[in-house]
């Protein structure tokens, strides 16, 4: 079962790299959110139920409602254009994304490792790159964030592989998890959806030599 | 001490946060700096005994905390000075002492700490204290400047939590849980190298963000450039050798296993590029501060070059990261009167500046001889010894490269530096000009001199200090 929704999980990279819309990278992180979920409510059988809990609560409010209805908050209060204004052709990012998928899971067959689940291991991957690959070919500063989301979900993933054994360290990521998301998205309500109306990448270059 | 320092920091920076009142604030962060030196000599005392599981007061962490106090001094006058100048409203001002006490005790408990994970805490706080010094003009200029300095410390700080989970996959393997520095050092030999490699390369990634190297330099030096100098002075000294400590305790790990040689070419790529990029934007760059900053990437990759090369380059890569953090504070501070004198920073827009300030100009004559690592800067002295590590590990053209490209720098250096120091400035209005207060310089000169003291006739306690840190090296 985990496997099947880290499948999808890996799937709906694949649709962000040709989305479109802003609205639909909402509701991908908003679906994503739900993935990590019904992973962690499966997988974490072993650590104690106070733990589960606040895991489980990170991933279905903040992950999966509190994150996305920000950002549609944050579109309509900053009169954002809905396009996602990618600099590169859907097709290629198709390609891109494929290529990385592609890639982590050859890395991944060369582990030799039996207490890993490989799937894991290729979801979390290629989550991570996949996100900086956003964060690179996208013109929005908005959508550089909703590339850290991913990186983030990425990383929330591998830390569920070693998570029965370790919850130390799976809580340390949800606690990174929310203070950057919160940070970020602060600062970026607070300040940059004032002072610069677009939201364009382009205004943020005049610290340059 | 650790929690107690932790515990008082906190409440200190609680009331300076909410504290409107100047007296006060002087108080307040007198208070902090008497705390630091108590708990910096308590740590020493109690060299090397683990402290609630997590801390140890070790040889490297013992050096840097040192150096942070020393630092920490002029680094709170001169933020008196600069608050006192700017009247800008005083909720900013609270917010600014109280962001400079969180990232000085921040990164004094990251110095110390044995955890992997606790390292990565106490790192990430003080991204968040240092992106409130850089905002805090609150202009688009230094919005931008924190936007990007937070975006990319936040993607390297995920990319060392990424490293930590590949290790602790490996650590698992073993049978293990525990993180700890000093268990991992025990158990290197038994890690699997293939979790091992990703381990580094991410945690090496992610840490070059703080530490100024290739590839994650860029959001360090728009940073520097736009916070206040006497915050700029802690974010290319103090806030580079946390990079420097996180990177430093994870070699320290992976070379006791098979992957010693990988990982030095590694660091040895990464250390030669940033000096090559350094050396390109020294030419171009017209900023003072920023070419200053530029110069902090410069000496990180000297650094790591000498620990890449081992031998007598651990023991001169130690000393050099703590010389370095002097000298570049002493330089940042004086930056500030240098803009509060022409209210530029462009090369373009200074000069003559021993006309202005006597005692400001020879700071700065001086900073820029230990910059450049010209005798008698106690610079000179490791990097000498770096270079004859390089000599000895047999890296011949890398030294030759290296050389030249330090030779390019110092003229570029000195380019910008005389031009600051004795060409007259263009249009330049002598009429409405601050006289500095030659005291005010007097921390920048006690700073240099320290340069020279510790890099020609270093305390033997610092030497067996050094020497202790670099014992689990092979």
């Amino acid at each position: 079962m985990t496997n099947v929704l880290l499948i999808v999980f890996s799937m709906s990279l694949l649709y962000l790299s040709i989305a479109n819309r802003l609205s639909s990278y909402v509701k991908i992180l908003a679906l994503q959110g739900f993935l990590l979920f019904g992973v962690s409510f499966i997988e974490l059988d072993e650590i104690d139920p106070i733990n589960l809990v606040f895991i489980l609560l990170e991933t279905i409010v903040f992950k999966a409602i509190a994150v996305p209805m920000f950002l549609s908050y944050v579109i309509k209060h900053n009169g954002i254009t809905r396009e996602a204004e990618p600099y590169v052709p859907n097709f290629i990012s198709l390609i891109v994304v494929t290529t990385i998928i592609i890639a982590t899971f050859l890395l991944s067959n060369t582990i030799q490792d039996e207490q890993l689940n490989k799937v894991y291991f290729v979801a979390a991957l290629s989550s991570l790159f996949t996100g900086l690959y956003i964060i690179s070919t996208r013109k929005k500063i908005l959508t550089h964030a909703m590339g850290f989301l991913v990186i983030e979900n990425g990383v929330f993933i591998l830390s569920l592989a070693v998570g029965n054994e370790m919850p130390l360290l799976i809580n340390t990521g949800i606690l990174l998890d929310l203070f950057i998301t919160v940070l970020l998205l602060g600062i970026f309500i607070n300040k940059i959806g004032d002072v610069l109306k677009d939201g364009d990448v382009n205004q943020l270059r005049n610290l340059k030599d | 001490m650790t929690i107690p320092y932790l515990i008082g920091a906190f409440i200190l920076c609680v009331l300076l946060f909410f504290n409107r009142n100047k007296r006060m604030s002087y108080f307040l962060t007198s208070l902090f700096l008497a705390f630091q030196w108590i708990f910096t000599i308590h740590e020493y005392i109690h060299l090397n005994t683990v402290e609630y599981g997590y801390f140890l007061p070790d040889a490297v962490g013992i050096l840097l905390l040192i150096t942070i106090s020393i630092i920490a001094v002029p680094a709170i006058y001169h933020s008196h000075v600069f608050l006192s100048k700017n009247q800008d409203n005083p909720r900013n001002s609270a917010l600014y002492l109280s962001s400079m006490v969180v990232l000085i005790f921040a990164l004094s408990l990251a110095y110390l700490s044995n955890h992997i994970a606790v390292t990565w805490v106490f790192v990430e706080m003080t991204t968040l204290s240092a992106s409130a010094l850089i905002y805090h003009r609150r202009n688009v200029r230094t919005l931008e400047g924190t936007w990007k300095y937070i975006f990319v410390c936040s993607i390297s700080i995920t990319f060392v939590f990424i490293g930590i989970l590949f290790l602790s996959i490996a650590v698992q393997e073993v049978g293990d849980t525990n993180l700890t520095f000093t268990s991992l050092m025990k158990r290197a030999a038994e890690l699997d190298v293939f979790w091992l490699r990703l381990a580094f390369i991410f945690i090496f990634t992610g840490y070059t963000a703080k530490i100024g190297l290739v590839p994650m330099y860029t959001a360090g030096i728009d940073a520097k450039d736009k916070a206040p100098s006497p915050a700029g002075a802690l974010l290319s000294s103090v806030l580079m050798n946390v990079g420097f400590i996180g990177i430093f305790r994870f070699y320290e790990i992976v070379a006791q296993t098979k992957l010693h040689a990988w990982t030095n070419n590694i660091i040895m790529v990464s250390a030669v590029l940033s000096i090559f990029i350094a050396t390109v934007y020294m030419i171009k760059v017209k900023n003072i501060k920023r070419m200053f900053a530029y110069s902090s990437i410069e000496h990180m990759g000297i650094v790591m070059l000498g620990l890449a090369a081992g031998g007598i380059g651990y023991y001169a890569a130690i000393l050099h990261i703590v010389l370095h953090a002097f000298v570049k504070s002493s330089l940042f501070f004086q930056m500030g009167q240098i803009y509060r004198i022409y209210k530029s920073k462009s090369v373009y827009d200074v000069g003559n500046y021993f006309k202005y300030n006597l005692t400001g100009a020879l700071v700065v004559m001086l900073g820029f001889i230990s910059a450049t690592a010209m005798p008698p800067s106690g610079l000179f002295v490791s990097e000498f010894l770096i270079f004859r590590s390089l000599f000895e590990a047999h890296y011949f053209l890398i030294l030759i490269f290296v050389l030249l490209l330090l030779t390019i720098i110092i003229w570029a250096f000195g380019k910008n530096i005389f031009k600051l120091l004795f060409t007259p400035a263009v249009d330049f209005n002598e009429d409405d000009l601050e006289r500095i207060k030659p005291f005010e310089s007097y921390s920048q000169f006690a700073l240099l001199g320290l340069v020279v003291y510790l890099g020609l006739n270093p305390p033997l306690q610092m030497v067996e200090l050094i020497q202790e840190a670099v014992k689990n090296l092979p």
